[in-house]
Formats: structure tokens, sequence, C-alpha cells
């Protein structure tokens, strides 16, 4: 029912001014985001499809996409993990200091990029911290792709925990506790009531998280040691073309780029309106 | 000074006033230098003696200001429109970027004496102290165990001079064998642990990270981290042959005449190569176009060593060697290849 209803392009509706939002929403969009896409794409179809295939296709740029793409897929997994018990455990359990670590999250939205890649660098290097620790152990992590990942990790985290947090707060306990009085085991109350209404936030999260990830650049240039073929990624890459004045390289890379994170983001929507619709069947 | 040349002066002045920038009483007139990062320390020493020059010599209070910053990023500045006088960037090929653009005239480098380059600096290895891993010439470099710490060519210009004594280098002991020299300095750069995209960037991981052996870095910039640091931790060991780093310095035609200070900025060019410039320029550790005005105790500095210059036949000038080594799919882009 629901699919057929979204299929329709006006529902009759009580609200007036709908041709006129409808009209804004578009003419905002096409402003804002789908302008410089374009320039985008226009200036890097000035390669001609051959020119285009050739960088796209270039080892090195292959392999700082997968650098880029794979650790930020990883990075985002383990956000989904702990960020989800992150905000579990600020919105169930009442203990003090709680609204201090709650304000803590939005750290690294709040701080320059840079900023934090120079002190993950000073905290993570063989010399520093944690990096001292880890050394004994022949565990490297700054000047290596994981400590990529950890700057990945450090700027996605907010995404993960403001998603959930908010669904999880108008999350009844009533729900939880019918269940359990209908003779649910723990398990079944998780898997049944708890996981249905948390995977569409977790999933925007881990969406907003990802694509956040896969542009990161100045936090992760400084803890990246950024050697070809190994801890290069792909929007050094993009600078490197530009600073050879090559643009139209550069939005080659940029738009490859663009391509393969609007399929994962797509797939992403996907699972989320197939979860929704199994959500309102159950 | 014309008539003319005071009029466009003071409709400079007026114009900039007009703006809320500068332009107070006492400044007749002010100038800017953009220039690239290391300079910092040497242009604030000569900033202060060239205007109490200017001042003797016109009676004029002349005020400079400085722009400090990567040398490709500053040039593509000035393109864009900065109002630069003169341009002290460490590239050639950035000023010549510029003279491409029509802001100046192409034969810059003809107007000044030594090719428009008042001090030179070479490529020198900052290592740690006591020099525990026997580092002495290029050919340690590629030693298994060694680590290297030099920044990315593609986006440091100091960098690139760094690449191409490695070059140079590796031309002399092969007899001029390119696949043997590309196997050398690729060696060299598979011993880099961390290729910092700038020479501060890179001065950091080996000074406060503490990763590598040894630092590749410009003269002046290895001799001011032992000022800063001390020499407790650190000693510079001067390699048998190097490249000779030319930064070259111009005046920027089409700012200044829109502006009306070609005269002191010429001066100010000028100046450099005078005798109290160049005992400046030796005290801030650029070695002077001219030793013989400089300080003994600074000249003393000055390790003597073999130093090949861009314009030698190995290179053919920054115009042949900038695509030809550092371009897509130049020698450097060539050192990297899967799986290595």
């Amino acid at each position: 029912m629901r699919a057929v209803a979204a299929l329709r392009i006006r529902k009759p509706s009580v609200i007036p001014g709908f041709g006129l939002t409808l009209g804004f929403a578009l003419a905002y969009m096409s402003l804002i985001v789908l302008l410089p896409l374009a320039v985008l794409i226009v200036t890097s179809a000035g390669l001609g499809w051959s020119g285009f295939f050739a960088i796209a296709t270039d080892p090195r740029v292959v392999a700082a996409l997968k650098v880029s793409f794979g650790l930020s897929l990883l990075a985002a997994l383990i956000n989904a993990v702990f960020g989800m018990i992150v905000a579990w455990v600020l919105v169930r359990y009442r203990f003090p200091g709680r609204r201090l670590l709650d304000a803590f999250i939005d750290l690294p939205f709040a701080l320059p990029t840079a900023v934090a890649g120079i002190a993950l660098t000073a905290i993570y290097a063989p010399n520093g911290w944690v990096g001292a620790l880890l050394a004994p152990l022949g565990v490297k992590v700054a000047y290596t792709p994981l400590g990529i990942l950890v700057a990945l990790v450090f700027i996605g985290l907010p995404f993960i925990v403001r998603t959930v947090q908010p669904v999880l707060e108008d999350l009844d306990r009533e729900v939880e506790e019918a269940a359990a009085t209908l003779g649910a085991r723990r398990f079944t109350t998780i898997r049944r009531v708890i996981v249905p209404a948390l995977l569409p936030p977790l999933l925007t999260g881990f969406a907003l998280a990802l694509a956040r990830a896969v542009g990161e650049y100045g936090s992760v240039i400084f803890i990246a040691g950024n050697i070809p073929f190994v801890s290069e990624i792909a929007p050094l890459l993009i600078i490197v073309k530009l600073t050879e004045f090559d643009y139209a390289g550069a939005t080659t890379i940029a738009t490859v780029m663009l391509a393969i994170s609007f399929m994962l983001l797509l797939l992403i929507n996907l699972l989320q309106s197939w979860s929704a619709r199994g959500r309102s069947r159950g | 000074m014309s008539r003319l040349t005071r009029l466009r002066q003071i409709a400079a002045a007026f114009a900039i006033a007009g703006f809320g920038t500068i332009a107070t009483a006492s400044a007749d007139t002010t100038l800017l230098n953009v220039s690239y990062d290391p300079t910092r320390e040497l242009y604030k020493a000569y900033d202060e003696a060239f205007a109490a020059h200017w001042k003797e010599k016109t009676g004029e209070t002349v005020t400079i200001e400085q722009s400090h910053g990567g040398s490709g990023a500053q040039a593509r500045a000035v393109i864009d429109g900065l109002q630069a006088d003169v341009v002290t960037l460490a590239l050639q090929g950035d000023i010549d970027k510029i003279a491409e653009s029509g802001k100046l005239a192409a034969d810059w480098r003809t107007r000044l004496p030594k090719n428009a380059t008042p001090y030179t600096s070479t490529i020198v290895f900052l290592v740690r102290k006591g020099n525990p891993k026997a580092i002495h010439d290029c050919d340690d470099l590629v030693k298994d165990g060694i680590q290297v710490i030099t920044p990315n060519p593609k986006t440091s210009g100091g960098a690139r001079w760094n690449y191409l004594a490695a070059w140079a280098y590796a031309h002399e002991a092969f007899g001029g064998d390119e696949a043997k020299i590309k196997e050398f300095v690729g060696n060299i750069y598979r011993n880099v642990p961390v290729l910092d995209t700038a020479a501060r960037g890179s001065t950091t991981t080996f000074v406060q990270r503490e990763i590598g052996d040894v630092l590749l870095a410009w003269e002046n910039e290895a001799f001011l981290a032992l000022d800063e640091l001390g020499p407790d931790n650190f000693e510079i060991v001067v390699p048998p042959s190097s490249i000779l780093a030319e930064p070259p310095v111009a005046v920027v035609d089409a700012n200044v005449d829109a502006r009306g200070t070609r005269a002191v900025a010429e001066e100010y060019l000028t100046f450099l190569y005078s005798d109290a410039g160049q005992k400046i320029i030796a005290r801030n550790y650029y070695r002077p176009s001219n030793p013989a005005a400089a300080d003994p105790e600074d000249a003393k500095r000055f390790t003597d060593l073999k130093l090949v210059t861009i314009d030698d036949p190995i290179f053919g000038g920054w115009a042949k060697a900038q695509p030809a080594h550092f371009a897509d799919g130049g020698t450097f882009d060539q050192i990297y290849k899967p799986g290595q």
C-alpha cells in the first residue's frame, strides 16, 4: 500500500503550498548541489572517454580509491557497533557526568580537521602516549593505514551517536516490557523490538559517517604517511593533480569517487526502505 | 623621482586607504614581498635594514609587508591577483608561471646578477646526535634499515631540490645510466616511511615524532633547526656533493607599475646584492652570492662541496627538468609501482 502511495507524484493533501515549496526545493537543490556536480562532470568530460578511463583505471588511482573506500567502510562499521553502544549508554542509564560525556560526542565535529590530525598523530606516533605503549608490541598506528582508520573512526563517531540517540529516546520501554510479559526472551526482544526500530537511524548514521570519511582530507593527511599504494588516499591524489594545474585529471578522480559514493548511498537507502517495509509488515 | 611616479604613488596610497587596509600618514610607501616559507627570519632582518637604507637614501619611509607560504601556492596567489611588488620564491619554475600569466617579463632572470639569485642554498642531511647510522653521502640513504624523511616533491617545492640532489649524485655515480639512476633514486624513496606534503611537516616528523634516521633539508633550514632545538640532539652532515638550490627574486612588473612602486621595489632587490645585504643573508644561513662580503665567522659555516646547478646538462634547466621529473608520469611517478 505504502509503495503505491509513494509512486504517485501528488497525494491529495489538506496542507496548501505544495507547488510553491516543491519548486523552491528543486531550485535550491539545483543551485546548491546539482550545479557544482554538473561543473565537476563537465570539467572531467573534457578528457573524453579514453582519457577519463585511463586516469580512472590507473593502478595508483585504483589503489588510492581502495584505501579510501575500504578504510571508510571499515571505520563506519566500527562506529556503527561502538557508536550504538555509546548511544545506548547515554540514553538508557543515568550516571554522574552523563551530560558532559554527551557534550564530548560532538567534539570531532567542532575540531578543525587539521588540528584533529595533528593531535592524533602526536598521540599515536611511536613516541606518543599511546604509540609508545603499542610500539613494543610491534603495532604501528601513525603513518600506516591503521592510522588512517583511527582518524576516520574519530571523525565518524558523532554521526552514529547523534542519529541513533533520538530514536532510542523515543523508544518506549513499555514496548520492551510488553514483549517480556508476552513471553519473549531477552534476545527475542532485541531481535523483534529494538533492532527493527534502530536499524533505519543506524543505517542513516552509517551512510553519513561513510560519506564524511571518504572525503576526509585534513585529519588523515597528517597521520597517513602518504606512501603511494600503501597509505595514499584519493583526496591527496586530487590535490597532487591540482598542483600540476591538471584540473581535468583532478575532477576525473573526484567524479569516480562521487559515482562510487552515490552507489553506496543508494544501496544503503534501499536497505533502509527494505528494513522499514519489513518493520511495518512485522 | 619623477612627478608622475609621485602622483601615482599618492593615487595608490589613496586607493589603499580607500580599502581601509594600510597607508598611515607616516608610511610614504608600502611594499609587499611574497615569499616562501623558510625565508621568514631572513626577510625580517633584511626588511629592517632596507627600510633604514631607503630612508637614508631618499628620506622616505617604506613599510615592507611579508607574505610567506608554500612556493607554488604563493605563485598561484600572485597569478590570481595578490598585489605583490616583489616575489622571492623557492623555484624558478614558480616565477616562470607568473611570467606566463603576463605579470612580469619573460626575461626576468637576466635583469639581476647571478640569474636573479642573490642567495643560494643546498641540500644537506640532518641526523641524530653522533650520527649513529653513519650517514655521510647519498649512497648511505639506500642502505637497508635506513629511514629517510623527505616531503613529496609533487606537493612541496623544496622537496624537488632534494629529489634533484639525489638524481645528480646518482648521475655522477652511474655515469648517466638512466635506468640505474632511476633505480637508485627509487631505492631512496622506498626508505621513506612518511611522505609529508610540505617541508615543515617533514621537519616535525623527524624532530618531534622522532621518526627516521636522516632528514633531507635545505641547509638554512637545518641550521635553523639546530638553532631552535639546540645542537644536543642533532647534527648536520654535509655530503661531498649536492645541488645548488637557487631561490630567485623578481619585481612583478604589472603590480609595481599599477602601484607606482617600481623604484623602491627594484632597489629592494638590488640592495640584496650589496655588502650589507649579503651580510644579513649569510647571518641567516643562506649562502651569499658574494661570499667575500659576509662576516668571516658566518662564511666559515658553509662547508665547501661540489654543487651541481639546475642548468647543468644533467637537468637542462627548470623548463626541462620540471616536466621530465615532476609532471604526471615523470620520473618521480615511475618510482612507485604497484606492490612495492
